[in-house]
């Protein structure tokens, strides 16, 4: 073992394993550590440059038009007058209309989803909603044009009318593409995440709450509303805040459907508009720098707003989501 | 006795809203899913006869002729994917590996917290930045500021993750290769990463399939192309970004063709997510 | 490289477990001792681990450590290659001898300490994305060998000596998970031996596998000590009664008593010892 080798042999095969291995350099410890965090770093960057660069394209429409930007309601291109309160007016009525019929949908198949049904369907209907999930904005906005809006035109409206035409909402002629249209798709495009997201949290209950309950001789449903929604409250309020985020943004498929009229009308049936929608209609037919500028501005509007949305919802889902981090060997 | 049948009716009181409750939540769970079955249908149902051999291998025709296919369309896809992927993988993946691996627990709170922030950010705002940063500044839209602006929204996706599945392999390997000498990036790299790669790559493919069918943060970076580009710097087709343009169109024979793609987007997607499904497949049994 | 000398040490020195601490760094007694541990302790964070223990490891034996669980075995069995670090905020006093050079000392690289120390742990842990073969000479590779047949040489040689060549030789491709436990542990060694270290630390490697499996892997501590120094944690009695040569006795961080197993096991001369070894606590 030990008896020493010819030198030109050891080069050829080396003794030892100690003579064979490279010595460890402490460089590429570094160097690996300091690549990753620039790679992690890339994130806040990006937030910021996101921000800076939206700031820095609004900034001669921020110094012209200042505050009155929000909160006048001409946009006229031609004559250079830009107010950004019909977009914010449709995105706020749309996201709400979205939230209206989304919220109780998702948060009860949620509930159905974690607490009341049967075992075997539960991962079958979870694929699904992940599958609604997968299917991208523009597809939606495709049978959005072809399938619902004529459906929609054709009987809900017309019963909506019947009914409910007294109101302001539901009162005017019906054209299809309108705010409502636009509120329903979004609701569409935001029923699977917080249905996933409600899930979640529901799971992350502790069965000691719901075992409590049992004992106490409550049914599935009491149990599910005593112990779990209760409970729960925060987390599914911070689902549906996330949803308001994604409803806020959604760009395609509300563009596709909502009519893209610059106005604010009480009526739902009236065709809208929304902060995304502009931005995707408009940019690259803005010819002057002050259009671009506003179109800028409204981009900057919407990151804000859902900067300070997510901020939120995250804020309140925190205690759900943050793994824990201690990496502890012991 | 009164006391007995009271007791009685409130237990069939309660017995009959235990039912509602799971009816009522079962008929919602139909409503949520029930988008994807009519969207399937019409897909087929319009797509379908409009998916040959012409769409795979055809040019778009001019207006007013028929037929025609999205040949450069889902060529510029996939030349805008590969672009995305060289910027969001190698970002979202290492950054992943810091969160996992390195730093501080209040930072890496602090980068996952904004990693999700930005996770929410409408994905045209991406769109428009690129426009301002690579648009404006090099005079034209080109399939570079298109890949660039799906990138950027690949990183906070993959990055959080890869952050999860490197987590998840067990602190015994890390120790086993440290043990033996090894440095700690190459047991970061060859060993737990290598442990993990099956959950990084599902990352990976989720993440392309999302941005796959973005629309909105091509509009005007990629711009779309109705003929072949072979350039990356000039303006590039991309399906979604057709189907977008044939839907909003005043012609029937266009409205076949962005059903059409839309059937072939809609089954990549799927595609992937089956791809995926199978690669996860018993990751609840076995660690990772 | 190994240390073939068949080490007996005077129990006097090993025995000597208040020893001073004023003794001079450089003047240090050659082998037959391995490790010179002198007065370490170890904190983490605000809370100390192990408290001022010294003691002295003989090469080519086997030292077995026990002690209730949560006594610092573990801590202090890693401490002897550096592994305690990987928890944030560690801190060490003291100082550890490995063939009389400070492993502690600035120049010193942790994963040079880890190459000639090296480590099988309480769980087997193949990797599992490897093969058998590669699972053994996956420490060479990282640590830049190159040579294929200096490779094979190892592989085979060190399969060989953790007693697991004849039963995977024709499955060196098969996964590494696809053992048994027991082999599992095995590999584990292999794996740990290619690198051709001096001293093997095992932090309780049997706890979790079957008696037959068990007897396997001591009957291998057994023959390997007659190559490699070896320290092994062990919270079963009975076991370091059988394999190990000197028992160190850790009771809250502090080394209660130091010497020759059967000294130990017959006639302690602490109480707490002998409360421990007779099963009255712990």
């Amino acid at each position: 073992m030990e008896i020493a080798t010819p030198p030109a042999a050891a080069s050829l095969a080396p003794r030892s394993a100690a003579q064979a291995m490279v010595p460890p350099s402490r460089f590429g410890d570094k160097a690996f550590e300091w690549l990753t965090l620039a790679m992690a770093m890339a994130v806040v960057l990006l937030v910021i440059l996101i921000g800076w660069q939206l700031w820095r394209g609004s900034s001669l429409a921020v110094q012209k038009f200042g505050f009155h930007f929000l909160t006048t309601s001409t946009w006229d291109p031609v004559t250079e007058q830009f107010g950004a309160l019909p977009f914010i007016y449709g995105t706020l009525v749309s996201s709400f209309i979205a939230l209206l019929i989304a919220v109780p949908l998702s948060v009860a198949t949620a509930v159905y989803l974690t607490e009341l049904a049967p075992l075997w369907i539960r991962q079958p209907i979870v694929s699904l909603i992940e599958m609604l999930a997968a299917i991208p904005s523009v597809i939606l906005g495709l049978w959005g044009i072809f399938v619902m809006i004529p459906w929609l035109r054709d009987y809900p409206f017309p019963l909506l009318k019947r009914f409910f035409g007294w109101t302001p909402f539901f009162s005017g002629p019906i054209y299809g593409t309108s705010m409502l249209a636009g509120g329903i798709i979004i609701a569409i495009m935001i029923l699977p995440i917080i249905t996933s997201v409600s899930r979640e949290i529901l799971r992350s209950v502790p069965n000691l709450q719901r075992e409590a309950a049992y004992a106490l001789g409550a049914t599935r449903w009491e149990v599910t509303r005593i112990a779990v929604l209760s409970y729960a409250r925060k987390g599914l309020f911070g689902a549906v805040i996330l949803g308001l985020g994604r409803a806020l943004g959604e760009t395609m498929a509300v563009t596709m459907v909502i009519g893209n009229t610059p106005q604010i009308a009480a009526s739902l049936f009236k065709p809208g508009y929304t902060l995304a929608s502009v931005i995707a209609n408009e940019f690259t037919e803005a010819t002057t720098d002050i259009y671009l500028q506003a179109l800028f501005e409204i981009g900057l509007v919407l990151f804000g707003v859902t900067i300070l949305v997510n901020l939120i919802a995250q804020l309140l889902l925190k205690t759900l989501t943050t793994t824990s981090t201690t990496r502890a060997v012991q | 006795m009164t006391m007995h049948s009271s007791r009685a009716d409130n237990h069939t009181w309660r017995k009959i809203m235990n039912a509602l409750a799971s009816a009522t939540t079962f008929v919602s769970a139909l409503l949520v899913i029930a988008p994807l079955g009519l969207i399937f249908f019409h897909l087929l149902a319009n797509g379908a006869s409009s998916v040959n051999w012409a769409f795979f291998t055809h040019l778009p025709k001019p207006v007013g002729e028929a037929g025609g296919g999205m040949v450069n369309a889902i060529v510029g896809s996939l030349e805008l994917l590969a672009f995305a992927s060289a910027i969001g993988i190698p970002i979202g993946v290492l950054g992943g590996v810091y969160l996992a691996e390195y730093g501080t627990a209040r930072a890496n709170a602090l980068l996952r917290f904004v990693a999700d922030v930005l996770n929410g950010v409408p994905s045209i705002t991406f769109g428009v930045v690129v426009y301002g940063l690579v648009v404006l500044r090099f005079k034209g839209f080109s399939a570079y500021a298109g890949g660039l602006a799906l990138g950027l929204i690949m990183v906070p996706l993959i990055l959080r993750t890869t952050e999860e599945v490197i987590l998840l392999v067990p602190n015994g390997y890390r120790e086993a290769a440290l043990a033996l000498g090894v440095a700690r990036w190459k047991t970061i790299v060859y060993i737990v990463m290598k442990t993990a790669s099956k959950g990084i790559i599902t990352g990976i493919l989720l993440a392309l399939a999302r941005v796959g069918g973005e629309t909105a943060p091509l509009l005007f970076t990629a711009f779309g192309n109705r003929f072949w580009n072979h350039n990356l710097s000039e303006p590039i087709a991309a399906l979604p970004l057709q189907i977008f343009t044939y839907a909003i169109s005043p012609y029937d024979d266009w409205h076949r063709q962005a059903w059409a793609g839309a059937l072939v987007l809609v089954t990549g997607i799927f595609c992937v997510n089956v791809l995926v499904r199978i690669l996860t497949r018993g990751r609840t049994t076995s660690a990772v | 490289m190994v240390n073939l000398i068949m080490a007996s040490p005077d129990p006097a020195v090993v025995e000597h477990v208040e020893r001073p601490a004023e003794l001079s760094p450089t003047t240090e007694p050659a082998p037959p001792l391995t490790f010179q541990v002198k007065n370490v302790s170890i904190w983490y964070g605000e809370k100390r681990a192990i408290d001022d223990v010294t003691l002295d490891i003989a090469s080519n034996a086997v030292t077995a450590i026990i002690g209730p669980s949560g006594c610092g075995k573990s801590t202090f069995l890693r401490c002897l290659n550096r592994m305690h670090e990987l928890v944030p905020k560690t801190r060490v006093e003291g100082r550890v001898l490995l063939q009389g050079e400070d492993l502690y000392s600035s120049t010193v690289d942790p994963a040079i300490v880890r190459r000639r120390v090296g480590m099988v742990f309480q769980k087997s842990n193949p990797f599992p994305t490897m093969s058998i073969g590669e699972n053994v000479i996956i420490g060479l590779r990282l640590n830049g060998v190159r040579n294929q047949k200096f490779l094979n040489e190892r592989l085979e040689k060190s399969l060989r000596m953790a007693a697991l060549w004849d039963e995977v030789k024709d499955d060196l491709h098969k996964s590494g998970t696809s053992l048994s436990g027991g082999q599992q542990q095995r590999l584990c060694i292999a794996r740990a031996l290619a690198v051709e270290p001096e001293v093997l630390l095992m932090d309780e490697p049997c706890s979790a596998l079957d008696p037959i499996a068990t007897a396997k892997i001591e009957e291998l501590i057994y023959e390997l000590k007659a190559q490699y120094t070896i320290v092994t944690v062990t919270h079963n009695m009975q076991q370091a009664g059988r394999i190990s040569d000197f028992t160190a006795f850790l009771y809250m961080g502090r080394l209660i008593e130091f010497g020759s197993t059967t000294k130990i096991f017959t006639n302690p001369s602490q109480k707490q010892t002998e409360d421990y070894i007779t099963g009255r606590f712990g």
